[in-house]
């Protein structure tokens, strides 16, 4: 392991025990993530994204068992206790929400829960952390910023909250930034500019970004690697530009081709059929086959694929890689 | 697009149509002189940021919002004055599919039930054996098992639920349907199917639509002919190649440069034109052309005049004053930079 790898996980595995039974939300993922880089979870909602890294954070809800070892800057988290972990976290980890509401607090002003985390964790006064979060609305591209840092969040619009949100993560500038879904309730103009932010603070602070997104669009744009989650588990990993140009699996394969071009002609747009597996049925084998155009045997069917390696630094969990239907 | 004259071939169309929510902080201009004609068997595609009043005008078709000033035709009939009682039949004609396909069907009613509704309020189906097969029609129309009229909504899927929403829609024979978002929520694998079922229905059903969506490329697939909207007014319109490749309004270029594509070294590289701030408030929309506080364009005629759509080409309008040229200048010049 790299001694700037800032956070790994490795044979993560979370259960959640519902009522309906277990459910098996993450299955054994392993990734990490260095310093300045960008690792890109993508998957259709309920693949396991957003469980993964809040159990790789120690914030998986309370009905979930979470296996396997977590990293953060070296320190085995399960091996603290819960107050260690959750200065650890404060300290060195900011998250964004696809709901500013969910990290905002209605009845504070932005300006003192911005400056909040800097009171607590970097020891500033008052007045101190007032003036840190002056800098950081600034920073982050919110106009008259002085003002503006006694506003209620009420009184911003969705994408200005949503900078404000990313104030707060970053006030401590940690290590790490972990963005789930974070433009998804935005409009495209505001999504660029939130992408464009983010991109220019970690050139600027070295931070490593864990971007969570079903848009293929916006992680092409912003990562170094991409993850591809399925069903639980991650179906193909890699560098992003060797994943979007050689898809291996054809859970991705049809992802990518399944999104409207236009400056390609096509009237019929390709289709997966079938919808995504439940996490409380997951099939023994591959949980793609249901709604796979290669399989043909029963192997895929019985057998789980391996995560095995079609080249350098490029990993996929199937048992026909880069084959279409014609192939087989 | 312009609402001059009743095209023969119109399904529905809106004239000077402006919508007025009266709020405790003002009067909310959420559609502000729109004019549209619809035509039979086409897709209208309608594209925004939030808020700029895409929903109000769909919802305006309806006439589930008030005009406040303006017309309403539906099927050559002015239906802006119609009363409650006529409105029922103007229901029928107009059919309405929304984003959220959990919160548009009642959780109670099984799939069956809520196909059937609208057969019972239009008095469709004289039996209830001739309501069950309709059922089953419009069941396998959508590519839905039949069996699934037994279930509840919350015993489907996301993609199941947008096509019984779909289905209703169908139930009445509408002469347009009026599809808010529907794609929206869905999963990226649905969305296709969901596009390609709303397709092959037109091309089966000789059906027309007015498209509201808020991402361009699936817009640009949907429809033959697209309108944009800022804060309640049209700015620009055309056919999705006009549109996507020769746009006329510094706004749709804006808009269009922002849409990220699944190319990652295209995507890195691109040249944008990210737009400054946020949409001002629609209860004091800025004097002269509405978009001049985020155009990068802008010039002080912009704050005097208020632009209207003008003719670019056969079928391309924009209301910009400086249609063209100023698109051509900000292309020469893309804004990379994190704003303001
Ligand atoms: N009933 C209402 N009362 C007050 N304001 C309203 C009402 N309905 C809509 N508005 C306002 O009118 C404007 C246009 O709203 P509309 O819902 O038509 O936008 P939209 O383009 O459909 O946006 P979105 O993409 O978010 O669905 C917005 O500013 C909205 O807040
Ligand atoms: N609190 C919970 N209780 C039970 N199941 C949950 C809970 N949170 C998530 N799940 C299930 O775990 C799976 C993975 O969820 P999640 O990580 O949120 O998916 P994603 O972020 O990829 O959409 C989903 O099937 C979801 O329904
Ligand atoms: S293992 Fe078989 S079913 Fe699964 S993705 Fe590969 S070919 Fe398809
Ligand atoms: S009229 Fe002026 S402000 Fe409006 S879009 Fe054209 S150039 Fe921009
Ligand atoms: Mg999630
Ligand atoms: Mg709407």
């Amino acid at each position: 392991m790299n001694d700037e790898t800032v956070l790994s996980v490795a044979d993560l595995t979370v259960t959640i025990g519902t009522r309906r039974g277990a459910a098996r939300a993450v299955a054994g993922v392993d990734w990490s993530v260095r310093a300045g880089e960008t690792l890109a979870l993508v998957g259709e909602s309920g693949s396991g994204k957003s469980m993964s890294v809040l159990a790789a954070t120690g914030l998986a809800p309370r009905a979930a068992r979470v296996t396997g070892d977590v990293r953060l800057l070296g320190t085995d988290l399960a091996a603290l206790s819960a107050a260690r972990r959750r200065r650890m976290r404060g300290r060195h980890v900011g998250f964004v929400f696809q709901d500013p509401m969910t990290s905002l607090n209605p009845v504070l002003t932005v300006g003192r829960q911005i400056g909040e985390a800097s009171e607590v964790h970097l020891g500033l006064t008052r007045r101190a952390a007032r003036a840190r979060a002056i800098e950081m609305l600034e920073l982050v591209g919110i106009p008259s910023a002085a003002e503006r840092v006694d506003a209620y969040p009420h009184q911003l619009s969705g994408g200005m909250r949503q900078r404000a949100v990313i104030a707060m993560a970053l006030v401590c500038e940690p290590d790490l930034l972990i963005a789930d879904e974070p433009t998804t309730a935005l409009d495209v103009t505001t999504q660029a500019q939130i992408v464009e932010l983010v991109a220019d603070l970690q050139r600027r602070l070295g931070t490593a970004v864990v971007w969570i997104s079903h848009d293929l669009g916006v992680v092409a744009g912003l990562a170094d690697t991409v993850a591809v989650m399925y069903g639980g588990r991650i179906v193909e990993q890699g560098a992003v530009d060797a994943v979007f140009a050689e898809p291996a699996h054809p859970y991705t394969a049809a992802l990518l081709a399944a999104r409207p071009d236009p400056d390609a002609n096509v009237t019929e747009l390709v289709t997966i059929p079938g919808t995504p597996p439940s996490p409380l049925e997951l099939p023994e084998g591959c949980a793609f086959w249901p709604r796979c155009s290669v399989r043909g045997d029963s192997r895929c069917e019985r057998e789980l694929p391996p995560l095995v390696p079609v080249a350098a630094g490029h990993q996929v969990r199937t048992f026909y890689p880069r084959q279409t239907r014609e192939d087989r | 697009m312009t609402g001059e004259s009743v095209a023969t071939d119109a399904v529905a169309e809106l004239t000077d149509l402006a919508v007025w929510f009266p709020t405790p902080a003002g009067m909310v201009h959420a559609v502000d002189g729109v004019s549209l004609t619809v035509r039979r068997g086409e897709t209208l595609g309608l594209v925004g940021e939030s808020g700029s009043g895409k929903s109000t005008t769909g919802l305006a078709l309806l006439r589930l919002v008030e005009p406040t000033a303006g017309t309403v035709q539906v099927a050559g009939q002015d239906v802006t004055r119609w009363s409650r009682r006529r409105l029922r039949r103007l229901r029928r004609r107009v059919a309405m599919v929304f984003q959220d396909p959990q919160a548009s069907l009642d959780p109670r009613h099984t799939v069956g039930a809520s196909i059937a509704e609208p057969l019972a309020v239009h008095r469709l189906a004289a039996s209830g054996t001739a309501r069950r097969d309709r059922v089953a029609e419009l069941l396998d129309l959508v590519g839905l098992r039949r069996d699934l009229a037994e279930r509840h909504p919350h015993e489907l899927s996301g993609g199941q639920r947008q096509r019984v929403g779909i289905a209703r829609a169908l139930a009445g024979e509408p002469d347009l349907i009026v599809l808010d978002e529907p794609i929206a929520s869905l999963d990226l694998s649905v969305q296709a199917q969901i596009m390609n079922l709303l397709r092959g229905l037109q091309r089966e059903l000789g059906l027309t639509y007015l498209f509201i969506a808020h991402d361009l490329a699936a817009v640009e697939h949907m429809s033959d002919r697209v309108a944009v909207m800022y804060l309640g007014r049209i700015v620009e319109s055309g056919t999705p190649a006009q549109i996507w490749r020769e746009p006329a309004h510094p706004y749709t270029a804006a808009l269009l440069s922002a849409v990220p594509v699944a190319d990652p070294p295209v995507q890195r590289s691109r040249q944008r034109i990210i737009l400054a701030g946020d949409v001002p408030s629609p209860i004091d929309p800025p004097t002269g052309c509405r978009f001049r506080t985020r155009c990068p364009q802008a010039r002080p005629d912009c704050a005097q005049t208020d632009p209207v759509l003008v003719e670019i080409s056969s079928g391309h309008q924009a209301a910009c004053l400086f249609a063209g040229g100023a698109v051509r200048a900000m292309r020469a010049q893309p804004t990379n930079a994190s704003s303001p």
